[in-house]
């Protein structure tokens, strides 16, 4: 019964010479943390895997005897279905393996924070250099007479009346499984989430279950009203009465529990009373010493008391006015404070926690996150309540962002609702789609309900069985996945229904992709850092690049083009160009074909071409048989099933600019012929498209940025699905609208402004790519970048200056305008490396495109 | 017949590799730093590839999965890249390691600046 948890067999000693006894040459420094539950043990463990055992020799009190062990599971030892041993975390043979002075069993009085000793109540002093206070919290006892023993006015730490339990340690569980063997009638106090897992669980001990609830409704905590108002149903479907708005004012004794007396004064019979009405900081070891508490102890972002060098984490930290009580909060503080302890980030911080948690309450599924409920006039709330069924699902929703969810009785939408919470990703315009799969014709259909062999991607055919194979198989991450099995690797247009099926396939338990903020797979940067380091460092070229910045300096062939793309931004002229750098495309500045072959598409501005220009192109692909003749989606012409060898020749014969159909870069400008000549016209589309591309032609971007001018509504050079997408709208007015598409995505641009003259226009389309490609992640089209940022946000640093930042994105624009040169004058003149233009499949007769 | 089945069934890949003969297929300064160049070697393509550190790495021209170009593929130190659709492939046994079919993969070398690939 009073087995130690995690203890030593009997007879095994460990005799332990801490260093400083044996020589007194022990140099490390001294810490100290008491509290040995999930929070002080989690920071132990985390100084050690930063090889802080090196540094400090550590001293860990426990008031319980035990060692540490997953307090989050005591529910399901309480209901049977895990045993004791199988809880433990972390064993007193593991505190000794690891070198950590295990003092259990030992409360602390109080700190001396001058001599920096700590007064424990076995009257042992122990010194420190740094401390840590994990002292978690304790089951919060309401008043109601008659529940201690012995005579009235018994004050704290008088002895509960036999049968009243708490529940909060192995001890009280180990207590109440006791008594749940021996009684018939339970009441627990406390409808919250312990409240309710405990009266589960006794259930299932065979007791008949009361839960007495001082809220309005069940888990007012995490779920408003009427989602309170179902959990209800559910739990009283199970057997389980349950009392709200009322107290227990009485216990009837004396010798032990027989009932309890309720405010309106009820009578219920009971013969085991457990307490479950929330917990409370434990906080007198602080309060003792002299430290700031409120209703935790009360840290800095570095988790610091008003101590220097006393730390405390977990259930009895106050950070920002917060008190948490999940684990996962818990564990963030514990790695910031290992990070500063041990050096390892001096800068660290912790900044807060948005908690979400999803669990299984008395067999009700509930997911929680952020606020339940809308806080301010402008939050959209969203809610569906099916009664019946059991399911109440509501979202609240701030400028565009989830910033709470609760789900119950159907929690198949969490992961995705997890992802938007955590991510900030965008959200559906139909908010309902947040919450039910809808089949609206799109054939959007939940993930679940897919069937296994129907395709996910399909540039690269990979079916959903193929998805969840790869899960099956051990891929954890989303890129795992994409590698594996090439789902996404297309097109991309399908890579948030691939999030989606992994992240179902694998029940949520995804690791998130360590990759996944860098801006190339082969250096550990996100962009912003990339940037900074690239500046800073100089670094021109791409090689520069992977020798100071990739781990090891090792080359990655799939961040090489990106890099390519970023260095020509930021340095302009000043970049060194490395050809080997670059994809096949932008080497011989066509894109190649299937064949191996390329299409060579003249510079045609805004769509207008000449008679002249007309017969040149005529004569040149006659003379060089050219397999096919196209005009393209973006008003341009192509020749198509040109040899590479003959690329210099046909440029030359040419004799016009590359029109940039290759490259990750500003491409076309679609227009309309506008005033000049059509009845509708109410702007000159056309000669403002011809002057946007002037002024913006070839600029390099992270994915490619295709733009269109119309003179009317009417639209009819498809400005509403550009990237940049500029309509008359009359009296010299234009509208400039971004996040456009209509390739693999189909989206209506935002409108950004609207302004007054064409030189307005050609400052924010700028101003607005620039942006783009400072900010926006590699092959991240507009369509996506736009509603990651928002177009808040967007207009207020582009229209507002909100960031003051307008007069550097126009001077960095124009230094990428100043470094443009056309690059079939360049190439076609003097290659830039031997043998720039040989084939490459010398044995192949190509073009092996049918002539037509 | 595609590029891609010709190579597969004819002249890479289910023609044991033979010990092999010693061939120059020409200068080492022919292949640019990190970049590949395609020679023909006793009526074979072969893709050569230089790498910035200096190292040579030979492989069949045409990709095994649609007979894309492979010289002019992208490098690193432990892979090649197709251009066509990005399929992967390592310099140390051909093996791809985006589940395509593997290349063939020769032993090149320079001797007094000349590229000896042996076939």
């Amino acid at each position: 019964m009073t087995a130690v948890l995690g203890g030593r067999a009997q007879g095994v000693s460990t005799l332990h010479f801490a260093m400083d006894d044996a020589d007194g040459i022990d140099t490390r420094q001294r810490l100290v943390v008491i509290g040995n539950g999930m929070a002080g043990a989690r920071v132990v463990e985390e100084v050690l895997e930063r090889g802080g055992g090196e540094q400090f020799a550590i001293t860990v009190f426990g008031e319980e005897p035990h060692g540490n062990y997953n307090r989050i599971m005591l529910s399901h030892v309480l209901a049977g279905e895990e045993h004791e041993d199988d809880i433990v975390l972390n064993s007193h043979d593991w505190y000794a393996d690891n070198g950590v002075v295990l003092r259990a069993g030992v409360r602390v009085h109080r700190v001396d924070t001058h001599a920096k000793v700590v007064h424990a109540a076995d009257g042992t002093t122990t010194p420190y250099d740094q401390l840590v206070i994990a002292t978690g919290s304790r089951s919060f006892i309401p008043p109601m007479t008659g529940l201690y023993r012995g005579p009235a006015g018994a004050t704290d730490g008088e002895q509960l009346l036999p049968g009243v339990f708490g529940f909060r340690t192995i001890d009280d569980t180990r207590a109440m499984l006791a008594a749940a063997a021996e009684h018939e009638k339970a009441v627990v106090v406390g409808g919250g989430l312990l409240g309710l897992e405990a009266a589960r669980a006794l259930q299932g001990h065979g007791l008949a279950v009361e839960v007495v609830h001082a809220g309005t409704h069940l888990m007012n905590q995490q779920l408003d009203p009427d989602g309170g108002a179902i959990l209800k149903q559910s739990v009283e479907a199970l057997g389980i009465v349950v009392h709200l708005a009322t107290r227990t004012t009485e216990v009837i004794g004396p010798d032990r529990v027989r009932g309890v007396v309720l405010a309106d004064g009820r009578a219920v019979d009971a013969d085991m009373l457990v307490i479950a009405a929330g917990i409370r900081p434990v906080t007198e070891v602080a309060l003792m010493s002299g430290l700031e508490v409120e209703r935790g102890i009360v840290v800095d972002d570095q988790l610091r008391t008003d101590d220097p060098d006393v730390y405390a984490v977990g259930e009895c930290a106050q950070h920002r006015g917060e008190l948490y009580g999940l684990v996962a909060p818990v564990w963030e503080q514990a790695r910031v404070l290992a990070d500063l302890l041990t050096g390892t980030d001096p800068a660290a911080e912790y900044h807060g926690s948005r908690t979400a948690t999803k669990l299984k309450v008395a067999g009700v599924d509930v997911a929680t996150m952020g606020v339940n409920r809308p806080e301010r006039d402008t939050d959209e709330f969203l809610v569906i309540s099916e009664p019946r069924r059991g399911v109440h699902l509501s979202v609240v929703v701030r400028d565009d962002k989830l910033i709470g969810a609760t789900l119950l009785g159907d929690t198949r939408k969490v992961a995705y609702l997890t992802q938007a919470f955590d991510r900030g990703t965008p959200l559906p315009e139909q908010r309902i789609k947040l919450l039910v799969d809808l089949s609206d014709g799109d054939a959007e259909v939940g993930v679940a309900e897919l069937p296994h062999d129907s395709q996910v991607c399909n540039c690269n055919g990979v079916t959903k069985g193929a998805i969840c194979d790869a899960v099956a198989g051990g891929c954890g991450s989303v890129g795992a996945v994409m590698d594996r099995t090439r789902a996404g690797r297309g097109c991309g247009s399908c890579k948030g229904l691939v999030q989606q099926v992994v992240e179902w396939a694998a029940d949520g338990d995804v690791v998130e992709d360590p990759t996944a903020g860098w801006y190339v797979p082969g250096i550990p940067l996100a962009k912003p850092e990339l940037m900074a380091a690239i500046r800073e460092q100089g670094l021109l070229s791409v090689s520069a690049v992977f020798a100071a910045l990739a781990p090891g300096g090792q080359e990655d062939a799939r961040s090489k083009m990106a890099l390519t793309s970023l260095l020509k931004m930021i340095w302009g002229a000043q970049h060194v160009r490395e050809n080997d750098a670059t994809f096949i495309n932008d080497r011989v500045h066509g894109n190649i074909q299937r064949d191996g072959t390329f299409s060579v598409v003249p510079q045609m501005k805004g769509g207008v071409t000449t008679p002249a220009q007309l017969k040149k192109i005529a004569e040149v692909a006659e003379k060089y048989e050219v397999p096919m003749v196209k005009i393209t989606g973006g008003q341009r012409i192509d020749l198509l099933g040109v040899r590479k060898e003959d690329l210099p020749a046909v440029w030359d014969d040419l004799g016009m600019p590359s029109g940039y159909a290759y490259g990750k870069s500003f491409r076309t400008v679609k227009t309309c012929v506008g005033s000049d000549f059509c009845r509708f016209g109410l702007g000159d589309s056309t000669q403002l498209g011809i002057d946007l591309e002037t002024r913006f032609q070839g600029i390099e971007s992270p994915a490619k940025m295709k733009l269109a001018v119309v003179g009317c509504p009417r639209n009819c050079a498809e400005a509403y699905v550009k990237d940049v997408g500029v309509v008359a709208v009359g009296n010299g007015r234009w509208e400039v609208y971004v996040g456009g598409a209509a390739g693999a995505s189909v989206r209506k641009g935002d409108l950004l402004a609207t302004v007054d003259t064409p030189e307005a226009v050609m400052e924010l389309a700028g101003r607005f790519m620039q942006y783009y490609r400072e900010n926006a992640n590699w092959l991240e089209r507009t369509y996506d970048f736009v509603p990651r940022v928002g177009l808040e946000r967007i207009k207020a640093v582009l229209l507002q200056d909100s960031e003051g930042i307008c007069a550097q994105l126009d001077e960095n624009m124009q230094q990428s305008i100043d470094a443009y040169t056309d690059p079939w004058g360049q190439d076609g003149r003097a290659p830039a490396t031997p043998g720039q233009f040989r084939p490459a499949l010398p044995l192949v007769e190509l073009p092996l495109v049918p002539v037509r | 017949m595609s590029v891609a089945q010709s190579e597969a069934a004819g002249l890479f890949g289910t023609r044991p590799v033979p010990a092999g003969t010693p061939h120059v297929v020409g200068r080492v300064e022919e292949v640019p730093p990190g970049e590949g160049r395609a020679f023909v070697v006793d009526g074979v393509q072969i893709a050569v590839f230089r790498l910035r550190d200096g190292s040579l790495h030979a492989t069949q021209a045409a990709c095994p999965h649609a007979g894309g170009p492979l010289a002019d593929g992208q490098t690193d130190a432990r892979v090649l890249v197709c251009p066509l659709h990005l399929r992967a492939y390592r310099w140390s046994d051909g093996a791809s390691t985006s589940g395509a079919a593997p290349v063939t993969v020769y032993p090149v070398h320079a001797a007094d600046g000349d590229l000896v690939v042996t076939v």
